[in-house]
């Protein structure tokens, strides 16, 4: 199993590369992509020298283009499907049909990867996208149990690429708009759940109150973990009660599945987190692939060390992992 | 301009629902959208049912759609998308990208949940059979203009118009876990909340409704007073998504102002009235989807 891992600037680049990623994955410095935030991404300077240092190295770079474009910001887009494919990327990462559309006629040899955002969660939408625009990956989205992801893998004309570790989406990928509706931008329209720009945080008696676009979603007590505002992670009042009504704020690690995965087939798994620090990229990539080559020589008898758990459990959103839907009761 | 209602996204009960569309047959509403979209549990209703129902509907002389599933996960659920788009009855709505590969090239509507959200994307689908598409619930106005502008020939557009927004879709059932239940043993709670049940933040905004595996807004989507814009904009179709109470009441007065029976700016403040919480329309002016243009309350 390729192991693909988060770039979110050139030293993570680096830091996944150094570190064993088979490939990484990035974005330019516009709302192309789904990790549109303030001084993270590559200019195309710095991504020419990425896509280079990967190469020199052995590994593959792939581009995510992987938001919605609207018609006023069409050229956008299309630039940058221009661009990926001047610089010698291994593979283009997008989820708009028109995108695909623009990217497949144009640039017959360049490589298609269908985004999670693309929100494919069965083969025949695969199907759709491989036969109209030549794809040759999926990423799938993390709603699916592993025997829903077996079913896929063998339905599929494609590989299948599984995310493997870092932040929980709870709704199905590419068609949540709960940040628009409070904010009026989501990751389909601008790039970013919950942007930067519509999070207040406030110190109060009562804790740290964090308000998005305006509406009071979570209020932390002192010594409380206060992770990234999303809503689906916030405490929110149900009939009554105050709880963590959609999720709580955990992030996915499916590492003792590892067997499984590399036995049902998957080609690749990915880690989350582009919006993370170099040393967040350094050390996930570092165990992840410590992990991948001790499963592909001795599955039966694969277990995660307590070192890389231990390791992995420190940079985990709220401190606390699981294994999402992939394990059935989850859901 | 025609009227559509839209599938029903609640679990009411199969009682409920043929009543619903008995009345259904005597409104003047002209498209009929019909099926379970959001959770394969909610089987009340067999897609021999379902058939029945549509050809009552068309003997009312309505046009009847059937529509597919939102978010598939398992065999049974492609199963049944295929029979569905195997129906060689009725025109078929698209939630999901997999029920256009099933239609193999025969005419088909694209439900909001299939991300529109550009001209080329629209060329691509009508190439392949798009006759009609419903614009995400997410954007402006000044993008559906744009799209208008380049729309292919012999492709309708239809705005969801009046309703509670879809605004996401999990494995996971909320209204299950809001009593503490998997949802693999979830008691069908979702039948005791016709209208969903409603999500508030701490400081008491009314904020959202759960829906089962679907999330909605809590605020209803009202575009009816801004009628004459949607006639300029050459929109074809509005959509009205059904509610527990008073749907009939909603297709009544959006039908009166589309005739000019009724000053559209009065009749939306009416339904105001009638909404489980109350009304918002922010999106369709590019700001954000729970802000409301006339209470201007988005803070």
């Amino acid at each position: 199993m390729e192991l693909v891992c988060p770039a979110g600037n050139l030293p993570s680049l680096k830091a996944a590369v150094d570190n064993g990623a088979n490939a990484v994955y990035c974005g330019f410095r516009d709302d192309t992509n789904a990790r549109h935030f303030a001084g993270l991404n590559f200019s195309p300077e710095k991504m020419a020298e990425g896509v280079q240092y990967a190469h020199d190295r052995g590994a593959r770079a792939f581009l995510a283009l992987n938001t919605f474009p609207q018609p006023d910001g069409w050229g956008r887009w299309q630039n940058a499907v221009d661009r990926a494919a001047e610089m010698g990327f291994d593979a283009l990462i997008a989820a708009d049909i028109g995108v695909l559309d623009y990217a497949c006629n144009r640039w017959p040899d360049l490589n298609l990867h269908l985004s999670v955002q693309g929100s494919a969660t069965n083969y025949e939408a695969i199907r759709f996208f491989h036969e109209n625009f030549g794809i040759t990956r999926v990423v799938v989205p993390r709603v699916l149990s592993l025997p829903q992801v077996k079913h896929v893998v063998e339905n599929s004309p494609v590989s299948i690429e599984v995310f493997g570790f870092g932040s929980l989406c709870v709704m199905v990928e590419g068609r949540c708009l709960l940040s628009s509706y409070a904010t009026g931008e989501s990751p389909n329209t601008f790039g970013a759940c919950s942007p930067a720009s519509a999070v207040e945080w406030r110190e109060t008696d009562k804790g740290l109150e964090t308000r998005l676009g305006g509406i009071l979603i979570e209020t932390v007590e002192k010594g409380e973990n206060a992770g990234y505002p999303t809503i689906c992670k916030a405490r929110f009042e149900v009939g009554g009660n105050t709880f963590h009504a959609i999720e709580e704020p955990t992030s996915l690690n499916t590492m003792e599945m590892l067997p499984e995965l590399q036995k049902a087939g998957i080609a690749a798994v990915k880690i989350e987190g582009r919006q993370r620090s170099p040393v967040y990229v350094k050390q996930v990539t570092r165990v992840w692939r410590a992990a991948l080559d001790a499963c592909a020589k001795d599955p039966e008898n694969f277990k995660p060390k307590s070192e890389w758990l231990a390791e992995l459990a420190k940079v985990s959103e709220g401190s606390q992992t699981t294994f999402g839907a992939y394990h059935r009761p989850w859901q | 301009m025609k009227l559509s209602l839209g599938p029903i996204t609640y679990f009411w009960t199969k009682d409920k629902t043929l009543e619903f569309y008995e009345q259904v047959a005597k409104s003047p509403v002209d498209i009929v959208y019909l099926g379970e979209t959001i959770c394969s549990k909610r089987a009340v209703i067999r897609f021999s049912d379902w058939m029945d129902i549509g050809e009552r509907l068309a003997a009312a002389g309505k046009e009847v759609v059937m529509s597919t599933m939102t978010l598939l996960e398992a065999e049974s659920e492609l199963k049944m998308m295929r029979r569905i788009c195997e129906n060689d009855r009725f025109l078929v709505e698209a939630n999901d990208v997999g029920a256009i590969q099933l239609m193999k090239g025969k005419p088909f509507v694209t439900g909001p949940s299939v991300n529109v959200y550009n001209q080329r994307t629209l060329a691509k689908l009508a190439k392949v059979g798009l006759c009609r598409w419903v614009f995400p619930v997410e954007l402006s106005q000044d993008t559906f203009a744009d799209m208008q502008d380049e729309r292919p020939e012999g492709v309708e557009s239809e705005i969801f118009a009046y309703g509670r927004l879809p605004l996401a879709y999990s494995a996971r059932c909320f209204t299950a876990r809001a009593h503490n239940l998997p949802k693999d043993d979830c008691d069908y709670k979702c039948g005791e909340f016709p209208d969903g049940m409603t999500l508030s933040a701490q400081d008491e905004t009314r904020f959202l409704s759960l829906n089962g595996i679907q999330t909605q807004s809590a605020h209803t989507f009202n575009v009816l007073s801004e009628l004459d814009e949607l006639r300029s904009l050459g929109v074809d179709i509005l959509r009205i998504s059904p509610q527990a109470e008073h749907t009939l009441e909603v297709i009544e007065a959006f039908h009166n102002c589309m005739q000019g029976k009724e000053e559209a700016e009065e009749a939306a403040a009416r339904l105001n009235k009638l909404m489980p919480i109350g009304p918002c329309d922010g999106y369709w002016h590019g700001k954000p989807g729970i802000a409301d243009s006339v209470l201007d309350n988005y803070k």
